[in-house]
């Protein structure tokens, strides 16, 4: 670390500080939570999600309806939604992942500080005696917890749509073996887990974007952008030599989950993928937002 | 600066600090360092993994040889990674037209075992296998959030997609000893088809060891001999070392430039794969396509083209199977089969756009056999006459078109 770092501790200054009680950062964390969950925007971004599932479901349903077949395109698993509805749980993640989730993801991250500065409120923020790196964790954790509030809405209404909708009961794994509805729905949360862990990239990505300007609305734009920009060159044969670094990359990985016995190769290569776009975006966000001038 | 700068310094004297800007400078080492430590895991992870070559008592191509004869792993089950290349367009759909011979004109299940397999002639796919004895088996095509499997229990083969939902079924045939077959596309299926093949013409050699899916194994190589008609350069096969089993197959064609099959396990593991595996029961509402009795058939012939690798003495005696003949013997050796396609595919049969396009793609020759059009691939030559019959082989299109020629 810097000579900076250690020189504070060193003059002996920071034991007033009362930002070293645990309780505090809960109540900052509680209060962040609050913020994020009360916005009218965040309830039509996890509106719009839970539309999806019940959207899909209702399709494929009036499209069985003479007990044809689903089609064989579309999203992964969809050709299963109309035996079983537990496969809505897989497909609504599968619709979603590419553009819904981490949209809404990057919305809620790019507006996390920039949106506090644009509104004038983040100094206020830093008046009170938390400090950057504290509220920066936080805001974090409350970006997190909406990636997996988000994962989760989509989830679990495709599981009450589905059980609506369809028959429930044993399933075909992709590798043809049977696994009982129990197990089913413990893959499904597992699942819904990776799919939640997938966003971190994204939300680390969306939170470092935030630290750079004072428009939220930038932020989220940025965020969204670099999003698209890399699942289009994700789709690229040409670029093949970068595709393993991109965020987007490793998603539908999540899907190995229902071979069986799992293949877990892509799963924890996207585990990895996210881990080291939390460190770096999340490090370089810190470097940032720790040593920036906020004068708005 | 602000009252409310960064914590931990807010207070400290500003002597103590060197300069703000440096001070804010430093702050970004850190995500470059974390950078800067992912890239060098990644380089150096699997340098240090590969700590070379293990050593392993010598061993002569004869006894290598005896080995993986004696060979009798009944259970195993791991992962398989192929890459073809045959210098084809990835056109797909191509494997399953009468230029690869293999498309029995199915009945349009995407659940027929021929026909999917026939994918594996182009581009790099991941396969899962597992056996547990002479009557259990099973390959499994990995795709992208979906799977191709093949399910081969007691007298069932199931063939299943589940990007489809569709079912194939169909019984193997009856004769028990038959069912020792190798599962399809894997490296002792290939090794099997070349080692049944050595003979005088063929020069086998032991060359070192390696490490595969994290076994020692011997390389053995195997080179043409006297045989200057064939495309295949060489061929290297890695050998468990304890088991006897190949665990690798490379061939490289004669004319240089990549593997033109690279089949390597990179996962295997030798216990008993569990019974769920090979229990297949056709999921509620799925078309199921019952196939003919010819699980068998389909099983062993999908995953390339016969021909494409030196036919053993079996089947070189010229004997009809299936209407194919076998000319020549050895490295040269040259199918012969019948389409039934009378039209051919010269452009002037004026059967519209797709077959110009076909004749496009080949070289248009002469002999005794009439006219025809060759297709070359880096490995396969095929020659397709007006009157339907298809020659193919692993030989250059000189050695083709005279075989063709004699044949009549």
């Amino acid at each position: 670390m810097s000579r900076a770092e250690t020189a504070g501790p060193a003059a002996g200054t920071t034991g007033s500080s009362p930002a070293a009680h645990p309780l505090w950062t809960l109540g900052l964390l509680r209060s962040e939570l609050a913020t994020v969950f009360r916005r009218w925007r965040t309830r039509a971004l996890l509106g719009v999600l839970a539309a999806v599932p019940v959207l899909v479901g209702v399709a494929v349903r009036i499209e069985t309806r003479d007990g044809s077949p689903a089609g064989g395109e579309g999203p992964p698993f969809i050709a299963q939604v109309s035996n079983n509805g537990l496969f809505l749980v897989f497909t609504a993640l599968a619709a979603t992942l590419p553009f819904f989730l981490p949209m809404a993801v990057g919305v809620v991250a790019g507006d996390a500080i920039a949106g506090e500065a644009s509104a004038g409120t983040l100094r206020y923020l830093l008046v009170a005696p938390a400090g950057r790196t504290r509220l920066l964790l936080t805001k974090s954790a409350a970006v997190l917890a909406f990636c997996l509030a988000a994962t989760f809405v989509v989830a679990v209404v495709a599981l009450g749509a589905g059980a609506v909708l369809f028959p429930v009961g044993d399933l075909t794994t992709i590798s043809g073996t049977r696994i009982g509805f129990g197990e089913g729905l413990w893959r499904a949360l597992l699942i819904a887990l990776v799919v939640a862990a997938s966003l971190i990239g994204i939300a680390a990505l969306g939170l470092f974007v935030s630290t750079l300007t004072d428009s939220g609305i930038a932020a989220m734009a940025t965020t969204v952008g670099l999003l698209i920009g890399m699942q289009i060159v994700d789709q690229i044969p040409q670029l093949h030599a970068v595709h393993p670094y991109l965020v987007s990359h490793y998603w539908l990985s999540f899907a190995d989950l229902m071979r069986e016995p799992v293949l877990w190769d892509d799963l924890v290569k996207n585990l990895e993928l996210q881990a080291l776009y939390a460190a770096v975006f999340g490090s370089a966000a810190w470097a940032r937002f720790t040593t920036r001038d906020v004068t708005v | 600066m602000a009252p409310y700068a960064s914590d931990g310094t807010t207070d400290s004297g500003q002597t103590r600090v060197p300069h703000p800007m440096r001070r804010k400078a430093a702050r970004y080492v850190v995500p470059v360092a974390v950078m800067g430590v992912a890239a060098a895991t990644i380089g150096l992870v699997p340098a240090l993994a590969d700590s070379g070559d293990p050593d392993l008592p010598d061993v002569s191509a004869r006894q290598l040889l005896a080995k993986i004869a004696a060979s009798d792993v009944e259970q195993l089950s791991g992962t398989v990674r192929i890459s073809t290349d045959l210098g084809l367009p990835d056109l797909g759909g191509l494997a399953d037209g009468p230029a690869f011979g293999v498309g029995k004109d199915g009945d349009g299940s995407s659940a027929d075992p021929a026909s999917r397999l026939a994918e594996l002639a182009s581009g790099t796919h991941t396969l899962r296998v597992a056996a547990d004895g002479p009557d259990r088996q099973k390959v499994s095509l990995v795709e992208k959030a979906a799977e191709y499997s093949i399910v081969h229990n007691g007298k069932d083969v199931w063939g299943y997609d589940s990007a489809s939902g569709e079912v194939y079924h169909t019984t193997a045939s009856q004769h028990g000893e038959q069912h020792r077959e190798q599962v399809p596309g894997t490296p002792q299926d290939f090794a099997g088809k070349v080692l049944a093949a050595v003979d005088d013409t063929t020069s086998v050699t032991v060359d070192g060891t390696a490490r595969v899916a994290g076994r020692d194994a011997y390389r053995l190589v195997v080179t043409p001999r006297h045989a200057s008609g064939t495309t295949v350069g060489v061929i290297t096969i890695a050998v468990d070392s304890a088991t006897g089993l190949p665990l690798k197959f490379t061939l490289t064609p004669a004319g240089g430039g990549p593997a033109v099959v690279d089949a390597g396990f990179t996962r295997i593991s030798f216990a008993e794969p569990a019974a769920s595996t090979f229990r297949f029961t056709p999921p509620k509402g799925a078309k199921v396509t019952e196939g003919e009795d010819a699980g068998e058939h389909s099983l062993s012939s999908g995953a390339l083209p016969e021909g494409l690798l030196p036919s053993g003495k079996s089947a070189g005696d010229g004997a009809a199977k299936d209407g194919v003949r076998v000319i020549g013997k050895g490295w040269n050796s040259v199918v012969r089969f019948d389409t039934g396609l009378g039209g051919g595919t010269r452009p002037s049969s004026g059967q519209g756009a797709a077959s110009g396009f076909l004749g496009s793609l080949g070289d248009q020759v002469s002999g005794k056999f009439g006219t025809g059009t060759v297709f070359s691939t880096r490995l396969v030559n095929a020659l397709i006459t007006d009157d339907g019959t298809v020659y193919a082989g692993a030989v250059t299109k000189d050695t083709l078109v005279k075989a063709a020629s004699g044949a009549r």
